[in-house]
Order: structure tokens, then sequence, then C-alpha cells
């Protein structure tokens, strides 16, 4: 069976594209594999990122048929293949070629999230103890892997464009989980105020929505570093106040 | 004359997996200048597909063990081939290189008693693999990265490196290019630390990314250096088979450390047919036994499908060949069984196997919590690599350095699971604390002209034959199938004279393959690029297979089916001849000292 994928083709730096292939398709299949094999035998240049292939590295992100997705876990089967499958590169980062955007960005947001510091160890031999059911949210936290599919949704930086002001949901999880660290000292919590603007988020939790990891994101960490950015900041007047408005 | 940027370091690591950052991490704190390169995003090396966990003996499961047990069972996986120096630092250093990553933010599962558990892997004597559930190599190479960007390390993303620059016999840079835009760099350095990772790319079935082209292997052997054990290949007995555009993924050896039991289609568990003598003290005797040892019963002794992975992976190929496979050619691994044994099974696996789970469910479309998977092995490391001196990871050229699965000599002719990323933060904080150590006490370097042109003319020579001749996509493919069914697990000397003259034939192609289209992102012509390195690999892997005329670890030959001691005392080493070609050559092991002879002896029981 043959199945249209309709790619982003684009000209280094210029104009670019819609452009269909059609390709001999098979039971279990990914999209990842399609893009290959039209990279292999009709378009040679293409441009695709990918590493693992297994979902566990996060190159290899794209929109499908416009939703935010990891092209090496999107199955055939579930989508419709009597349309062309459209596969186009992240808009929120500026375009490289084809399917593959700039995300240095990303690289440098992190630099400005204060690093981990851990509290003095709890044993002679300089180790810690920890109990597992305090670093359950933490482990979460750091499964992420990095794929910026996430930030790609997050409409303060898609729509509004603030990347300068706003770190994205990627990093309020890094900041988070740095947060919940039992072992860690620092505070963040005026950088997420100021800095990093965490009040720009308004909880509409289209970054969950997009996790490959299928990491909580807004639950689990940005409303929780809310609250603690509330508690620290605001009176409880206010604070009652902003929930209402 | 193709133009390019320069940049200096004191010391250039290439690569960014477990071992060159932990490389860059330490040159950084030795206060030299420090540049680091990859193929790929920061975070997104090989490294970051670990699953199961890394080796350390730190003895917080079972207080028995300790560096010596640890020494004791590297080098009987290794069938004695190892480095012992090698296997010994490691087995000594491991454990601090494992606290280490808490302090700089790595999270790893607790024991009862709030320490970092370990858990049971293959070949092991006790439970030894730091983990976090089965994502530990995103955990080391994340808390690594995040340790390094506060470091003033300078990253050069997505760069390859396409020539080792030398001066006066000394290493003294390296001729990349940058894979977005199609620019050359020139960068020179003092020392230069190779961390490139493996080579599982040469075959069709691997469970290695894209990366895994052997560059380094390729580039140090270019350059002159010497590689050894290149026959040792790991296939792991356990990657995906099913769905075709799977095949080759990893399936952890943490499902077999939870539990996990390999059957036939007779629904026989066939690892219990065949143990090893050297491991039958160490076995199970029956199923019973074996589910005691993987819930912790420090009597028991481990299950069979625990033994090392070239046996387990022959196992599993003698059972397909005599027609009792799964239906798609692997057999079962089942983990659902656990919840006969205990209640809460099937949030235990998911607590324990999220990523397992999570794979079979969204690729396989199959629970693992209710159904057997169907598994087979899958090309997935390799022993053999450069050969670097035991202390510092200096390889033959000085001011070359190597460190992680691109050096070879702790692994011997068989790795057991875990011990690859120990040895990617011990070896690599030696190799970058030596390599600092050289920058400074040596003097200047230049980069050679000459050889910066040759290298980019070279590279640049596909363009100019277009895209209507050898297509590079083909013949890489072509060299996959020939080292996957000729090369294989289970090989003959005349299959393997075959692969050698197809490899010559692919490498005449190769001087005729060209590209398409512009110098940015081109995915052609980085496939042209990283296949000439596939070429000197695959070449030196069949050379050195077909001088090792015996059965040892992860070289099985059929028609040398045993082992044979003389073969013991040597390691095959390759490298390239005066006139061009591939030297082969036998190099003594060096004697192990009395000491460490008796702690393999005492460990024997
Ligand atoms: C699926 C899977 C699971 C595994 N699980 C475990 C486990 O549980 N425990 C364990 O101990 N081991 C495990 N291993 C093995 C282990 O992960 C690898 O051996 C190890 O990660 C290799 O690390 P490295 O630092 O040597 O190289 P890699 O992580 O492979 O990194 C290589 C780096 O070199 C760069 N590079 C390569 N060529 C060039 C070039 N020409 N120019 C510039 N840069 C270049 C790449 O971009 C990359 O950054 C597993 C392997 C796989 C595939
Ligand atoms: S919940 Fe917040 S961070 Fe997530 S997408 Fe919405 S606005 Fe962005
Ligand atoms: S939080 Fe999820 S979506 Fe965001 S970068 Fe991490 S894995 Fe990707
Ligand atoms: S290729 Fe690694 S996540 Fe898709």
């Amino acid at each position: 069976m043959d199945a249209t994928f309709r790619l982003w083709r684009s000209e280094p730096g210029g104009a670019g594209a819609l452009t269909d292939y059609k390709t001999p398709v098979s039971e279990g299949m990914v999209v990842l594999d399609a893009v290959h094999r039209i990279q292999a035998e009709q378009a040679p240049d293409l441009a695709v990122r990918w590493n693992c292939k297994a979902g566990k590295c996060g190159s290899c992100s794209a929109e499908i048929n416009g939703k935010p997705r990891l092209m090496c876990m999107t199955r055939l089967s579930t989508l419709d293949l009597n349309k062309p499958v459209i596969v186009e590169p992240m808009k929120t980062f500026p375009l490289i070629k084809d399917l593959v955007t700039d995300v240095s960005w990303n690289f440098s947001v992190k630099k400005t999230i204060q690093k981990f510091k851990p509290r003095q160890p709890d044993a002679p031999d300089g180790t810690w103890r920890m109990a597992q059911k305090d670093i359950d949210r933490v482990q979460e936290h750091r499964k992420c892997i990095e794929c910026f599919l996430c930030q790609d949704v997050c409409h303060v930086l898609r729509d509004h464009g603030k990347h300068d002001e706003f770190i994205g949901p990627r990093f309020l999880l890094y900041a988070a989980q740095l947060e919940m660290n039992p072992l860690d000292t620092a505070d963040r919590l005026h950088d997420l105020k100021d800095k990093h603007n965490i009040g720009y988020c308004n909880i509409t939790k289209c970054c969950t929505a997009v996790c490959p990891e299928h990491i909580k994101i807004t639950d689990n960490a940005i409303i929780p570093l809310k609250e603690r950015v509330v508690d620290r900041f605001y009176d409880p007047v206010t604070r009652l106040l902003r929930m209402f408005k | 004359m193709a133009t390019h940027q320069t940049y200096n370091y004191d010391v250039l690591v290439i690569g960014a997996g477990g071992a060159g950052l932990r490389a860059a991490i330490e040159a950084a704190n030795a206060g030299v200048t420090v540049g680091l390169i990859c193929k790929s995003l920061l975070g997104k090396a090989h490294t970051v597909m670990a699953e199961g966990g890394m080796a350390a003996a730190m003895g917080h499961n079972d207080d028995r063990d300790n560096w010596k047990v640890h020494f004791a069972d590297t080098m009987r996986g290794g069938q004695y081939v190892n480095n012992w120096r090698m296997a010994e630092i490691h087995a000594k250093e491991a454990p601090e290189r494992v606290r280490e990553l808490e302090a700089w933010g790595a999270v790893f599962d607790r024991t009862p008693d709030g320490r970092i558990n370990q858990r049971n892997f293959g070949g092991h004597r006790y439970p030894r693999l730091a983990h976090v559930g089965d994502r530990t190599g995103l955990e080391l190479i994340r808390t690594l990265q995040d340790h390094t960007v506060y470091l003033g390390v300078t990253v050069h993303m997505e760069h390859t490196v396409i020539q080792l620059l030398m001066d006066g016999g000394r290493a003294s840079g390296v001729v990349a290019y940058d894979r977005e835009r199609g620019r050359f760099h020139v960068f020179t350095a003092k020392a230069v630390i190779l961390a490139t990772g493996g080579v599982g790319r040469a075959y069709k079935i691997t469970s290695n990314s894209w990366e895994g082209t052997g560059d380094g292997h390729a580039l140090a052997f270019r350059a002159g250096a010497e590689l050894i054990d290149m026959e040792f290949i790991q296939f792991h007995p356990t990657g995906m088979v099913w769905p075709p555009s799977v095949k080759g993924i990893l399936v952890t050896e943490g499902v077999r450390g939870e539990g996990g039991v390999l059957k036939n289609s007779e629904g026989r568990r066939f690892m219990f047919d065949d143990i090893p003598d050297n491991y039958k003290p160490q076995t199970a005797s029956d199923a019973e036994e074996g589910w005691r040892y993987v819930t912790g019963d420090k009597s028991a002794r481990r299950p069979p499908e625990l033994l090392t992975r070239d046996h387990v992976a022959r196992s599993i190929n003698r059972e397909v060949k005599a027609g009792r496979g799964s239906p798609h050619g692997g057999v079962f691994l089942d983990i659902a069984w656990i919840k006969e044994k205990i209640s809460g099974g099937e949030a235990h696996i998911k607590r324990k196997l999220p990523s397992m789970y999570h794979q079979f469910k969204e690729l396989a479309d199959l629970d693992i919590t209710t159904t057997p998977m169907e598994v087979g092995p899958t090309t997935h490391y390799i022993m053999g690599g450069i050969k670097v001196d035991a202390d510092s990871q200096m390889s033959s050229i000085p001011g070359l350095y190597a460190a992680g699965e691109c050096a070879s000599g702790i692994n011997g002719a068989n790795r057991l699971g875990g011990n690859s990323l120990s040895d990617l933060i011990v070896f690599g904080k030696r190799a970058g604390e030596y390599a600092a150590e050289y920058a400074k006490s040596s003097g200047p370097i230049k980069a050679n002209d000459t050889e910066v042109d040759k290298a980019i003319k070279e590279s640049l020579a596909p363009f100019d034959r277009g895209g209507r001749v050898e297509n590079p996509y083909k013949v890489q493919e072509e060299l996959q199938d020939t080292m996957q069914s000729l090369v294989g697990i289970v090989r003959l000397e005349d299959e393997m004279k075959e692969a050698h003259s197809r490899l010559q034939g692919y490498k005449e192609r190769w001087t005729r393959v060209g590209v398409s289209g512009h110098r940015e992102y081109n995915g052609g012509w980085h496939t042209a690029i990283d296949l000439l390195n596939l070429l000197d690999v695959a070449e030196a892997i069949a050379l050195s297979a077909i001088e090792r005329r015996e059965s040892r670890g992860g070289h099985f030959r059929e028609d040398y089916p045993d082992k044979v001691a003389e073969f013991g005392t040597f390691n095959i080493m390759v490298k390239q001849a005066p006139g061009g070609g591939i030297q082969v050559s036998r190099l003594p092991l060096p004697a192990m000292p009395a000491e460490l002879r008796q702690v393999v002896e005492e460990q024997q029981q």
C-alpha cells in the first residue's frame, strides 16, 4: 500500500513549500520510517533530526497533521492514510531547513536557571539519604527528554513570541524539579517570578497534552511552583483576589 | 581553497555522551580551556538510550559486594582477555563516580533505608546496578550535561569531525563541519579526547542510533592509532523483533533482572537447558530458586536468563533455528507471569519498567503486563576499539586519548550489562584529567594547512559527482546487510572472507558516491561521510574475526566452536599498514599480578 506524505521542504534561509511524496507503507511503521524511506529513495538531501527512533532522545519533534509529536512514536496506524500526512517543522523555533529547526534558544535559557546546590551530605562518607516517596515527583519531572514539543505548543512562545521574557513549560518543569529535590538548597522563586515570568502561564495545559513522556507539566510542576511564588510574594488577600481574577 | 573558521583549545573532546561529558568536566575543573564537539544536539547522544543501570560495587543491597567481586565478575565475563588493569581501576573507582553524580543532581531510585538502590544484572554476582527505573542513561547524560554547561566548556553541537590533525607525530586538533550550514571549522588543541561511542550502524539490526558509525575508531585508525579486540561485538539477546520497523530496538536486561523469563514456542524455559560449566555454581537449579534470587533472597542463585549476553543471545539463536521460535522469529520474554507471584504485579511492572511498558504499548500495541514480548538478538555494543593506556587513556598516538565505547580493554571478549555506563564515568574522568595534564605540560601545536585543505576537498567530492551516481544510502544498506549475514552472531571463515571481498567493492563504490542539493543539513552528504568510517570499521571487524580461530565471548565461530587456551593469551590488534590497507597482529596480554590472580581464584566458587 502507498501513502502520501506532504513534507515541508525549504531552501536554505529562503522560501519553502509543502511537497508530496508517495511511498509504500507497511504494518507497524511510524512516521519517521516513512520520512527515512523518502529520504533514501526520493529526497536524499531532506533534512530531518533523529537519533534513537525509540522515543528516548527527543530529537525528532515535528508537527504531524498540525499536532506537535515525535515522528518516531507516531504510528501510521493511528493516522488516516487516505489523506496526505502533513509533516511540518516546529513553528515556535526558527527554521533551519525542511523539518529541522534551530532549538538553541532552549539551551541558553537553561543556563539562566540557578544550578543544583545540594545540602551538606548526611553521612560521613559524603552520601545522602532520601526516601523513595520523597523523590517520586522529582523523578517524574526528570523523565523529560527535551523534545521541546511543550515549548512549541505554548501560546506564550508560539503566538506571543515572548522568548526573551518567558522560559516556557520545559524550563518551568526543570526549575520545579530542582526546587522539589530534597537535597537542593538554592532558591529560584525570585527568578521565577521576575526573570522567568512564571506569571505569563495561564494554565491552559496545552503543554501537558503534547508531552510524549506524559509528564503532568502543569498540574505537577507549574501549579506547585506558582503556589510557592504566591505564598512567598503575595499576602493572602491578594492571593484570594488573584484566584478569582 | 575552501575557507574555514578556526578555534583553539587546550583540550578538545569529541563526543558528548557519558564519556565525553565526564571528560570535559574533569578537564575544565583542571583549569584548562575545553571545547566539546558532537554530531547531535547536546543531551541526545546514544548514552541517553541506556536503560538498565550502571555497575558499581557499593554493596547497598548486598553488603557482600566489593570491588574484588566486581573485578572478578568483569574478568570472567570478558573471558580473561580484558586489560586487567582497566578492570581493576573500573571496579575500584566506579562507586565514587556514581556518588559524585548524586552530588551533581542525579536522582537514583532508593533502597528502603534511603540509599542508592541497586539491581541485578547478567553476570554480576550481587545486585550492583545503580538505576533510575529503566532510563538510567537519560539520568546520566542529563546530570552531566546540566553540570557541564555551568563550567565554561564551549559546546559545538551538530558538528561532525572528519579528520584528526597531526603535528610532528602528535595529535593537534581536528577538522569538522557543522551539519546545519555545512561550513568547515578547524579546531586546534594540545590534547584531543575521542569519546565517539560505538559502531552498531555497521549492522542491519541494531539498538544503536544513527550516530554509531564508528567515527572515532576510524579517525584514530586513519591517523595511525592501534585498535584491539575488534572481533568482539556484543549482540544483545533481547531486541524487539516486531513490528519490522522497530526491529533491533532494545528491551532492557532489566526485564530479566526483575524476574522476566525466556520461553520458546513450546513454553519451555530453554535457558535451563545449557548452562556453561564456569557459571554452574552460580546458577539457580530451578525456576523457584531463580525467582527467589530476583526478589532478593541472598541464599538463592541467579536464574539462567541472567547468564552473560553472548550466551543468552546464542541460546535464543539456537531455539529460533531449531524451529521453536515465536511467530516473528524471536522467542518470548515474559514479565507478566510475575503477577502470579506478587500482588499488585501490574503496577509493579509499570513502576520498575516504565519505558519498556511505554515502548511496547506505543510501538507494538502490546501490554507487557499481560502479554509476553517477542525478542531476538540485536547488535548492541563493541568491546573492541582504540587501544589505550589503562591509567591515562592515552592511545598509541601522543596527545590522543580515548574513553567510553570507542576505547577498548576493560571488557575483553564480552561486556557485562551496566559496565558501560560506569566505564564512561570512570575512564571519562581519567581521560579528562590526563589530557588536561598533558595539555598543560606540552608545547604549542599547529594545524597543518595541507592536511586541512585535503580533508575539506575530499569531503566535498560527493557534491562534484552530483546525485546521479552511487547513492550513499544504498551502499550503506548493502554494507549493513553484508555484516549482518556474514560477520554476525555465528561466524564462518568463508563467509567472512566473502564479506571482506564485498567490502572492497563498497569501498570502490564509495569513491563514486554522489549527493545533490546544498550543503545545509544534507542527509545524503552526512551519510556519505559517515560511510567511510563504517567501511574502515567493518573491515577491521571482519579481519580481526577471521584471525581469531576460536570462540570466545561475543565472537562465535561455527568452524572453531571451542575456546582455545592459546588464544586467551593475546588480543588481536589492527592498524593501518604503511601503504594503506590493514595490518593484523597479535598483541600478548600483560600478565596479571599475583594478588589479582588470587582475587579471581577466590571468586571462582
Ligand atoms: C538501548 C541501549 C541501552 C543500553 N543500556 C545500557 C545500560 O543499561 N547500562 C550500560 O552500562 N550500558 C548500556 N548501554 C551501552 C551504553 O549506553 C553505551 O555503551 C554508552 O552510552 C556509550 O557512551 P559513549 O559516551 O562512549 O558514547 P555515546 O553516548 O555513543 O556518544 C558518542 C558521542 O560522540 C559524538 N560523535 C560521534 N562521532 C562524532 C564525530 N565524527 N564528530 C563529532 N562527534 C561525534 C556523538 O555525537 C555523541 O555525542 C546501552 C546501549 C543501548 C543502545
Ligand atoms: S499551561 Fe502554561 S506553560 Fe503550559 S502551554 Fe499553557 S501557558 Fe504554556
Ligand atoms: S516536558 Fe515533555 S514535552 Fe516538554 S520537553 Fe520535556 S518531554 Fe518534551
Ligand atoms: S528519534 Fe529519539 S525521540 Fe524520536
